[in-house]
């Protein structure tokens, strides 16, 4: 066990990958050279050379195709997005062919593939460079979408996503990867597609992930203060989504918010308390709540833009509401 | 090339254009759903290119795809079966006309959003080139494909990457209805390999003799190391842009003047004129290739439909 942040979480998950097998590389833009905008893959170029590292042209629809193709031979690419804004410029490579080639052709194609994207908001970069779409690819089957809220998950989870034979879109939050937290040394793999309490509690059940666990946990210490124990469930998978910890949770507490830090119409919240409806339905005591962002496109100003994201006080309101 | 090749390649033509007028029928007949785009003469394109590749070369190429399947060594079964959605379609009948592919013969698909297969080329052939192998990616479009987006950060990425691609423009001059003239910057595509430093080439794609001599050229080249190249192939389709193409767009006086062209009557005159061989092999050919596609569609009617329960297989390639 060490004590890492999240970027050196998702740095470890694939320098230990790349040791153990050659065919998996990165490709993106400035992933190399550069050591990445994010400073993810930091001394990968000088360890593992430019052809495992390759720094691409601002070309995200070539980055994806590049990606898919070569997965599609066998190869485990690791394309890295700048950020998940960027994605829209390659949305047909996500959406169109990697997430419908393995279906459309009788299952003859596979496509290990790992798209990352970093996205979220609150870093005053304006309305392009801080969206949350995770539902709007979530939507697609085909595609699997996985957004780690600790530094475990996100080590175990990309780790996994790196074996699997499936195209997978990996989300990162920007403002998340200073968070510290204790990993696992090693060989350590967290299943795609399992949700996961990560606070116990009796009273309500907040159902989140990513960003939202960060805001929920602060929430809860909160509503401890009180004696309220909320129970908090990572869902770390938005596609397959697990709802069995969930409607577990919510059978215990009667009483449920969400927490996103995308924007409530569509959105991650709307699925979840849907299915907390139609599965859950006799167990209701309240109205479900959904806490998420405000409907704009993110100002640049701060104090405009923090009013906008969600914020652990608009979770603790909301769990005085349901309570 | 020797006089069995030959044959074998009015073969190959004269069997894409009857599996081609039968699936017209079969589709007026309303037993092929969708959108269906005829290669009815064309056929020269992908039979010269196709005929010049080693096994271990990739072949990819947009939706008007029958004839490269069948090029590719897919049997008419199997193309007929899926234009009609049958289980034992290439694809499982999971993808129809526009879908066809068979990894076993290195056929990577039939693609069905213009452009959007140039940057997955450019993939299949960093795969090849990351593993040391000495394959080469065919990768064919229209010239419509080269207006948009995808065309252009594929082939640059090719180059700067130096990709072993062949990049096949097949020019029929029309993207649905709208001339090259109207659509293109340039009007002879082969420019546009200008501007990302590839060699190229406008081949005449009514003769397969040229088709094959270029792509075979191209292909060496590309295996040799020096760079992705482009191939413009000059070829006009004689039928409408799909099934549903009421062609105002062009006169039959044009049509009629590309069909005195019409590649499979410029292999037949070559063949003969050039004494290798007679008219009565040339009809056994016909004979065969009908009988081929007589075969094919016999099959296809007798194939089951997939079961109602296969219809969530292979969403993913892992248990969700």
């Amino acid at each position: 066990m060490s004590r890492l942040t999240m970027r050196e979480a998702i740095s470890q998950a694939m320098w230990e990958e790349m040791e153990k097998d050659p065919s998996v590389f990165i490709l993106g833009e400035e992933v190399g050279v550069w050591g990445g905008s994010y400073a993810v893959t930091k001394g990968f170029y000088d360890h593992f050379g430019g052809e495992r590292v390759r720094d691409t042209p601002i070309a995200e629809t070539a980055i994806i195709g590049a990606a898919i193709g070569s997965a599609m031979t066998g190869l485990r690419p690791i394309a890295e997005l700048m950020t998940i804004n960027f994605a829209f410029a390659a949305m047909d490579q996500i959406v169109n062919q990697a997430a419908k080639l393995h279906y459309m052709f009788g299952g003859q194609f596979v496509l290990p593939l790992v798209i990352r994207a970093v996205g979220g908001g609150g870093r005053q970069l304006g309305a392009t460079h801080s969206q949350t779409p995770d539902a709007v690819f979530a939507h697609f089957p085909g595609l699997k979408v996985v957004s780690p809220g600790t530094p475990a998950d996100a080590k175990g989870l990309l780790k996994t996503a790196i074996r699997s034979n499936d195209p997978i879109l990996f989300i990162e939050n920007a403002t998340m990867y200073q968070v510290r937290g204790e990993v696992p040394d090693g060989d350590y793999l967290v299943p795609i597609g399992i949700s996961c309490i990560q606070r116990p509690g009796k009273d309500v059940t907040i159902v989140t992930y990513s960003k939202g666990l960060e805001i929920s946990l602060k929430a809860a210490e909160e509503l401890a203060k009180d004696g309220i124990e909320a129970e908090i469930v990572d869902l770390r998978t938005l596609r397959p989504l697990d709802m069995g910890p969930v409607i577990e949770s919510f059978k215990k507490t009667n009483r449920a918010v969400i927490v996103e830090e995308g924007w409530k119409s569509f959105g991650v919240g709307a699925e979840i308390a849907s299915r907390i409806y139609e599965q859950a339905f006799d167990y209701v005591d309240a109205p479900v709540v959904r806490v998420a962002q405000k409907e704009v496109p993110l100002p640049y100003n701060r104090a405009l833009e923090q009013s906008a994201l969600p914020q652990p006080s608009d979770v603790v309101a909301a769990v005085r509401e349901v309570l | 090339m020797d006089n069995a090749n030959l044959l074998d390649f009015y073969y190959q033509m004269v069997l894409i254009r009857r599996l081609e007028e039968r699936g017209a029928e079969l589709y007026q007949a309303g037993k092929i759903g969708g959108f269906m785009h005829l290669y009815i003469g064309q056929e020269a394109v992908s039979t010269g290119l196709i005929g010049a590749r080693q096994p271990q070369d990739r072949v990819i190429t947009a939706y008007r795809d029958h004839g490269v399947a069948i090029n590719c060594g897919i049997p008419a079964n199997e193309v007929i079966a899926e234009l009609m959605g049958k289980a034992t379609g290439i694809s499982q009948g999971r993808g129809g006309s526009m879908h066809m592919a068979d990894r076993t013969r290195n056929f990577w698909g039939g693609h069905a959003i213009v452009g959007a297969h140039l940057p997955i080329a450019a993939g299949l052939a960093l795969g090849d080139k990351y593993a040391g192998r000495d394959g080469v990616t065919i990768c064919m479009f229209g010239e419509g494909a080269t207006n948009i987006g995808f065309f252009h950060e594929a082939v640059n990425l090719a180059k700067v990457w130096n990709l072993p691609v062949l990049w096949v423009c097949e020019n029929n001059r029309y993207g649905m209805g709208t001339t090259v003239e109207r659509a293109s910057a340039v009007s002879e595509i082969q420019q546009k390999a200008e501007g990302y430093g590839m060699v190229h080439e406008r081949v005449d794609g009514m003769n397969v003799l040229a088709v094959y001599d270029a792509s075979k050229k191209a292909i060496e080249a590309v295996r040799n190391g020096s760079g992705p190249r482009m191939l413009e192939i000059m070829t006009y389709r004689f039928r409408g842009h799909s099934m549903g193409d009421p062609e105002r767009y062009r006169k039959q006086a044009e049509v009629k003047k590309w069909e005195e062209q019409d590649p499979l009557g410029v292999l037949h005159n070559h063949l003969i004129e050039n004494q290798v061989t007679s008219i009565e092999v040339l009809e056994e050919i016909e004979e065969r290739a009908n009988l081929a596609i007589q075969k094919a569609v016999e099959f296809a009617e007798a194939s089951p439909e997939p079961g109602l329960d296969t219809l969530f297989n292979n969403i993913y390639a892992e248990e969700v």
